[in-house]
C-alpha cells in the first residue's frame, strides 16, 4: 500500500463521524431510490410476466346481447387475431353470517373452441365441472375464508341459486379489483366470479348470445382501427362503445400506480441527492482549504496535479461508497417488503422480485453523482492549486459587526451570541445550505404527514359533503320512476334520491373523453357537486357541469359547446353546452339535472338507481328487502366501504410516514452533525483558546450548541416552506383523472417535523460533546492548521 | 577550516536573468523581486541571507519550479523552466529538486517514516527513508506523528524528506530557523553531508548570518535585489558555529 493510500485511510477514519453522517444520508437516498425502483419493477415486471403468460386481452367491448355467430365477424376484421366472446354481470351475493350487500361481478369461462384470454391462475381447487360451481376470486375468497367446496349464494337475473365453490382464481383482468364506480377497492363487499359460459348464459338470459368480447390484436394491427371497425360493427346490439387496455379498470388503476411510483422515485432521489452532495461538498471543501499546504509539499516533491487530484478523488469514493451497499440492502428489504405490501391491493399470482442489475448500477450512479456534483468544486481545487501560492496559509477570515449589530440590537445580545452570529455571518453560502439542507429535513417530515391528512380529505369531502347515502343502488337497466316510489315505501327509508346516469363520450376539439354523465336531482341532498370553494353547487337547468379536471383535459370553458355521444340505447349524439365546472378528488365526471339528460335521451323518466338515507336500526331490513329485488343489481354501504379503505390504507399510510420519518431524520442528523463537526474542526483552536482563557466547559459548549440551534430554527420556515413545496410537487406528479390529491398540510405536521429536528439538534450536540469536553488544550494550540 | 572544491567551472545548475516578480492584491503591487541575477553551480552550496521580506523565500520558489516569475528568465542546465508548463516543472521537481520549507510542511496523518517515504516513492534512485532518518539522528522517532514531534524533531525529518531522494538541487527556506543552536547544527550538518557526498547544489535561506560561515558563496538579497555576494576561502564546518 501506498503512502498516500495510508494517508487516505488515516483520514478516512478522522473524518469518520462525518463519513458517518454522509453515509446515514447515502444510505437514506439509495435505499427509498432502491426501495422503489425496485417495488416499480417488480410491479411492471409481474405485471408483464402475468399478462403474457395468462394472456390478457388487448381490446374489450359490450353489447347488451349479441348472436353468438358474430363473433365470425369480429374476427375478419383486419388486425383481430383472436376474439373470445363471454357472458358476463353483475349480482347481489349472499354469505351466511355476513348481512352486508355483496356485489359480485360474473364472467364467463372459456367454452370448448374458444380462444383463451383472460385466462384463470388457479390458486386452489379446480375449474368448474357442474352446472352450479364457480371459481371464486382469490381477494373476496381470503377476506371471508373461503375454500373450494364452501357454498355460495347469488341472485342471478333476480333467481336466488346456491353455487358452490371449485377453485379460488385470480385474472389479469382483475388486477386491482374495484367495483366500477366506486372510488375504493373493498374485498369483504365486492368479489369477481367465474363460471362455464352455457349456464351461465342460461341465468342471464344469454343463450346463443354474448354481451362481452375480448380480442387479442395481430403484431401489426393499429387498436384505433380495430376499436372503430369493431364500434361500426357491434352499434346495433348495443354496444357501449370497445376500449384498450388503456380504459380496462384494472389495467388503469395498476398504471396510475406506477406511474406515482415513478413521480415518488424522482422526488425523493432529487432530494437526496442534493442534499449528499451538499455534504460531501462541504466535508471536501472544508478538506482541501485544510491541507492546502499538504498540497503544496506534494505538488512541491513532484506530484502531479493529477495525482493529487486523484488522491482526493479517492477520498471522495470511499467516503460515498461507504454507503452504497447498505442503502442497497436497504432498499431491496424495503422494496421487498413494500411489493408485498402492494401485494394487499393488487391481486397477483405471483411476484416477480429481483434486485436487477441496472437498480445496482444506478445506485452507485447515484454515488457518484454526487459525489460529483458535491465535490467537483474542491477536487478542482486541489488540482489547480499552485504550490507556491498553496505554502502560504490562507488569509485569515474578515469578520463583520453582524447585521443585528448594524442594525443597533446588539445590545441585546451578550457576548456567546454575539460570537454565533459572527460565526455565522462569516460563512454566509455555508450556513446558508446548512439551513437549506435541514430545512429538507423538515420539509421531508411535513410532506410524509400529508399523506394521511389528504386521504383524510378526500374521504371527507368526497363522502362527508359530496356523496352522503347510507346506500346506492343500482338497476340491472334504465327503470321507470316508480321504482324510486317503491324504494322509498320500504320501512326505514327516510329519503330517496334517484338517479340517471349514462356512458358517454365527450368530444371538444379533437379532445375526447369517456365518463359517465350522471342526472341530478335538483334539489338533491344525498349526492351533490361542489363548487370550487367545495360548497354544494346548483345544477344548471341547461347544460352540464364537468369536473374542473375534466373540463381542462377537454380544455373546455363554460359556455362551449360540448359533443355528447351516448355509448347505449339510441346512440344519440347532441351538443350540449358546458355550464360550468364543479370540484372532485376522486375520478372525473359529468353532470347535468335527471330531467334534463332523459330529454338529452329522448326518454320519459328513467332511473338508473338511486341513492338512499336509512334509520339507522332498519338498515339490515332494508338491505334484506332489497335483495329481493330482482332489479336492483348492486347494493353499495358506502360508509363501510370508507372503513375496510381505511383500513386497508392504514398500513401502508404507517409504512411510508415511517419509512419518511426515519429518512427525515437521517437527513437532519447527517447535516447537523456535519455542521457542528465542521464548526469544531474550524474553530478548535479558537474554542480552545476560549478554554485557555478560563471558559468553562459549559460556556464553550453553549457556543457550539447554540451555534447548531440557531441554524435549526433558523432552518423551520424554510422547513415548513419546502415541505408545502415538496408536497405541492408530490400532488402535481400525482395529478389524473382518477384523483387529484388536495394539498392539506395539518398544523400537527409542522410542529411534529419542527420538534424532530430539534431533537435532532439536540443528539448532534451530545455527539460532538464527548470531542468537545476532551479538546486536547495543548495539542489544539500547538499544531499549525 | 575545511578546504572548498573550486566550484567556479563546475557546471552551471540555474542561470536566472532579469528575474521580476510581482505580486498584485487589487491596486497593490508589492515587488518581491526586482531584477535578479544569477548563476548558481553544481556542488555549491550557497546561503541566502536578507531581512524578512527581502524576496528571499519567492526566489527559492520560482529556481525550484515552485513558481513563475513575472519577467525574466530561469534555466536549469540549459532548459528553461521559465514558459514550462505544470507537466515538464512537476517532472523537473520529482526528479530533481528537494524541498526543505520554512514551515516544515509535514503531512500530519502521515508518520517520520512515511513522510519521507511519500518522496522516496516516486524517486528514481531513493535511499530508504530510514537511511535517511539516519542520517538526521532520528531512527528512534520513525513511528511518531508530526504532533508527536518536537519542532526540531519535525524540521530534521523535513531535512530527510528533502535528502532522501538524492536530489541534484536541495532547496532549504530557514531550515534552523525554529531550532536552538545544538539542534540547528545537527541539521546543518546533515544537509553539509548530502551536499558533499552527493554533490547536490544547495541553497539555504537563513536569517542568521553565521551560517554564512559555512558556505562557499553568500548572496545577499535586499528589497528583492542582490545586494552583494561573497565567496568565502573555506567552509567553516557546521559544529564550528553557535548561536
Ligand atoms: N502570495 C503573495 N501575495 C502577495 N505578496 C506576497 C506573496 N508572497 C510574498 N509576497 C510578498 O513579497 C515579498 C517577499 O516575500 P518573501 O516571502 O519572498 O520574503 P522572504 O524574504 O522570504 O521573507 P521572510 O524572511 O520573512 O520569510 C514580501 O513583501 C511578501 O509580503
Ligand atoms: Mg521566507
Amino acid at each position: 500500500m501506498s503512502v498516500l493510500h495510508r494517508k487516505l485511510l488515516r483520514e478516512l477514519r478522522q473524518l469518520r463521524g462525518q463519513v458517518v453522517a454522509i453515509a446515514l444520508v447515502m444510505i437514506g437516498g439509495i435505499g427509498m431510490m432502491v426501495m422503489a425502483l425496485s417495488n416499480y419493477n417488480a410491479l411492471s415486471q409481474t405485471r408483464a410476466r402475468y399478462y403474457a403468460e395468462y394472456r390478457f386481452a388487448e381490446v374489450f367491448a359490450q353489447v347488451k346481447r349479441a348472436p353468438l355467430p358474430l363473433v365470425e365477424a369480429v374476427r375478419a376484421i383486419p388486425g383481430v387475431r383472436e376474439a373470445a366472446p363471454r357472458v358476463g354481470g353483475f349480482v347481489n351475493l349472499e354469505l351466511e353470517d355476513y348481512d352486508e350487500p355483496i356485489t359480485g361481478q360474473i364472467v364467463s369461462l372459456p367454452a370448448p373452441g374458444d380462444p383463451e384470454l383472460n385466462h384463470l391462475f388457479l390458486r386452489e381447487g379446480r375449474l368448474p365441472v357442474a352446472d352450479n360451481e364457480v371459481v371464486l376470486g382469490e381477494a373476496f375468497a381470503n377476506v371471508h375464508d373461503l375454500r373450494p367446496g364452501d357454498p355460495l349464494t347469488a341472485i342471478l337475473n333476480g333467481r336466488r341459486q346456491v353455487l358452490r365453490i371449485s377453485g379460488i382464481g385470480l385474472s389479469p383482468e382483475f388486477v386491482y379489483q374495484i367495483r366500477p364506480g366506486d372510488v375504493f377497492p373493498d374485498f369483504a363487499r365486492f368479489g369477481v366470479l367465474w363460471m362455464p359460459r352455457e349456464p351461465l348464459a342460461m341465468a342471464f338470459d344469454m343463450d346463443g348470445a354474448f354481451n362481452d368480447l375480448a380480442l387479442t390484436l395481430t403484431r401489426e394491427a393499429r387498436e384505433q382501427d380495430v376499436i372503430d371497425a369493431l364500434d361500426a360493427l357491434l352499434a346495433p346490439y348495443g354496444a357501449i362503445g370497445a376500449h384498450g387496455r388503456d380504459l380496462q379498470m384494472s389495467h388503469r388503476f395498476l398504471s396510475a400506480e406506477l406511474d406515482q411510483l415513478q413521480v415518488m422515485t424522482t422526488l425523493f432521489t432529487t432530494i437526496f441527492l442534493g442534499v449528499a452532495a451538499f455534504l460531501l461538498n462541504v466535508v471536501v471543501g472544508r478538506l482541501v482549504s485544510t491541507q492546502r499546504e499538504q498540497i503544496a509539499v506534494l505538488k512541491a516533491f513532484g506530484y502531479s496535479r493529477w495525482e493529487v487530484g486523484l488522491h482526493y478523488a479517492q477520498l471522495v469514493l470511499l467516503m460515498v461508497n461507504v454507503g452504497v451497499l447498505p442503502g442497497l440492502a436497504l432498499g431491496a428489504w424495503f422494496g421487498r417488503g413494500m411489493a408485498r405490501l402492494y401485494m394487499t391491493f393488487y391481486s397477483f399470482p405471483f411476484l416477480e422480485w429481483s434486485l436487477q442489475p441496472s437498480v445496482i448500477a444506478l445506485a452507485f450512479g447515484f454515488a457518484l453523482a454526487a459525489a460529483a456534483l458535491g465535490t467537483a468544486g474542491g477536487l478542482r481545487r486541489a488540482f489547480a492549486m499552485a504550490p507556491a501560492a498553496a505554502m502560504r496559509p490562507e488569509a485569515p477570515p474578515v469578520f463583520h459587526h453582524t447585521l443585528t449589530e448594524r442594525f443597533g440590537l446588539g445590545l441585546l445580545l451578550d457576548p456567546t451570541a454575539r460570537m454565533i452570529l459572527r460565526n455565522l455571518e462569516r460563512r454566509p453560502l455555508r450556513s446558508l445550505m446548512s439551513v437549506l439542507g435541514i430545512g429538507l429535513g423538515i420539509g421531508i417530515l411535513v410532506m410524509s404527514s400529508f399523506q394521511e391528512s389528504a386521504i383524510e380529505e378526500m374521504i371527507g369531502v368526497q363522502f362527508g359533503f359530496a356523496q352522503r347515502d347510507d346506500l346506492a343502488v343500482t338497476f340491472t337497466e334504465p327503470t321507470s320512476a316508480r321504482a324510486a316510489q317503491e324504494l322509498a315505501a320500504l320501512p326505514g327509508v327516510l329519503r330517496v334520491e334517484a338517479f340517471r346516469s349514462a356512458a358517454v363520450q365527450l368530444r371538444h376539439g379533437h379532445r375526447s373523453y369517456r365518463t359517465a354523465l350522471q342526472g341530478l336531482a335538483d334539489d338533491g341532498d344525498l349526492k351533490r357537486v361542489l363548487d370550487d370553494q367545495l360548497r354544494p353547487a346548483v345544477l344548471p337547468a341547461e347544460g352540464l357541469l364537468l369536473t374542473d379536471y375534466l373540463a381542462g383535459m377537454l380544455a373546455a370553458r363554460p359556455g362551449d359547446l360540448l359533443e355528447v355521444e351516448f355509448l347505449e340505447g339510441h346512440r344519440r349524439t347532441v351538443s350540449v353546452p358546458l355550464a360550468g365546472t364543479v370540484r372532485e378528488y376522486l375520478g372525473v365526471g359529468a353532470y347535468a339535472r335527471r330531467e334534463y339528460l332523459n330529454r338529452l335521451l329522448d326518454e320519459g323518466s328513467a332511473l338508473s338507481g338511486a341513492w338512499i338515507s336509512l334509520e339507522p336500526e332498519q338498515r339490515a331490513s332494508v338491505i334484506t328487502a332489497l335483495r329481493a329485488r330482482p332489479r336492483v343489481a348492486a347494493v353499495t354501504d358506502r360508509a363501510a366501504m370508507i372503513g375496510s379503505f381505511r383500513e386497508t390504507m392504514a398500513e401502508s399510510i404507517l409504512t411510508f410516514t415511517l419509512i419518511s420519518g426515519v429518512m427525515a431524520a437521517s437527513i437532519a442528523i447527517g447535516v447537523v452533525y456535519n455542521a457542528s463537526r465542521i464548526t469544531l474542526a474550524e474553530r478548535g483552536r479558537e474554542l480552545a483558546s476560549l478554554r485557555v482563557l478560563g471558559y468553562t466547559r459549559g460556556e464553550v459548549r453553549a457556543l457550539l450548541q447554540g451555534e447548531l440551534f440557531t441554524l435549526s430554527f433558523l432552518a423551520l420556515v424554510p422547513g415548513f416552506l419546502l415541505g408545502l413545496g415538496m408536497s405541492w410537487l408530490l400532488v402535481q406528479g400525482f395529478v389524473s383523472d382518477l384523483y387529484r390529491i388536495p394539498l392539506v398540510l395539518p398544523a400537527a405536521g409542522f410542529a411534529i417535523a419542527g420538534l424532530v429536528v430539534l431533537a435532532a439538534t439536540a443528539l448532534s450536540g451530545l455527539l460532538v460533546r464527548r470531542r468537545l469536553d476532551h479538546l486536547d488544550l495543548v495539542a489544539v494550540l500547538k499544531i499549525r492548521e | 577550516m575545511q578546504a572548498t572544491a573550486d566550484h567556479r567551472s563546475a557546471e552551471v545548475v540555474f542561470r536566472a536573468t532579469g528575474l521580476t516578480k510581482i505580486y498584485r492584491m487589487g491596486d497593490v503591487e508589492v515587488h518581491a523581486l526586482r531584477g535578479v541575477d544569477l548563476e548558481l553551480r553544481a556542488g555549491e552550496f550557497v546561503v541566502l541571507l536578507g531581512a524578512s521580506g527581502s524576496g528571499k523565500s519567492t526566489l527559492l520558489n520560482i529556481l525550484g519550479g515552485l513558481d513563475a516569475p513575472t519577467a525574466g528568465r530561469v534555466e536549469c542546465r540549459g532548459h528553461p523552466l521559465t514558459g514550462a508548463g505544470d507537466e515538464e516543472l512537476t517532472r523537473f521537481r520529482r526528479e530533481h529538486v528537494g524541498f526543505v520549507f520554512q514551515f516544515y510542511n509535514l503531512i500530519p496523518s502521515l508518520t517520520a517514516r512515511e513522510n519521507v517515504a511519500l518522496v522516496t516513492e516516486i524517486a528514481t534512485e531513493p535511499m530508504a527513508p530510514e537511511a535517511a532518518l539516519a542520517l538526521v539522528d532520528l531512527t528512534d522517532r520513525m513511528d511518531h506523528f508530526p504532533a508527536q514531534l518536537s519542532g526540531g524533531e519535525q524540521q530534521r525529518v523535513a531535512i530527510a524528506r528533502a535528502i532522501a531522494k538524492r536530489p541534484d538541487v536541495l532547496l532549504c527556506d530557514e531550515p534552523t530557523g525554529a531550532l536552538d543552536s545544538a539542534t540547528g547544527v545537527r541539521v546543518l550538518e546533515a544537509l553539509e553531508r548530502t551536499n558533499l557526498e552527493t554533490g547536490a547544489l544547495t541553497v539555504v535561506i537563513t536569517h542568521n548570518a553565521v551560517i554564512a560561515r559555512m558556505a562557499d558563496r553568500v548572496i545577499h538579497l535586499s528589497d528583492g535585489r542582490i545586494a552583494g555576494e561573497e565567496r568565502n576561502a573555506g567552509r567553516a564546518p557546521p559544529s564550528e558555529l553557535h548561536w
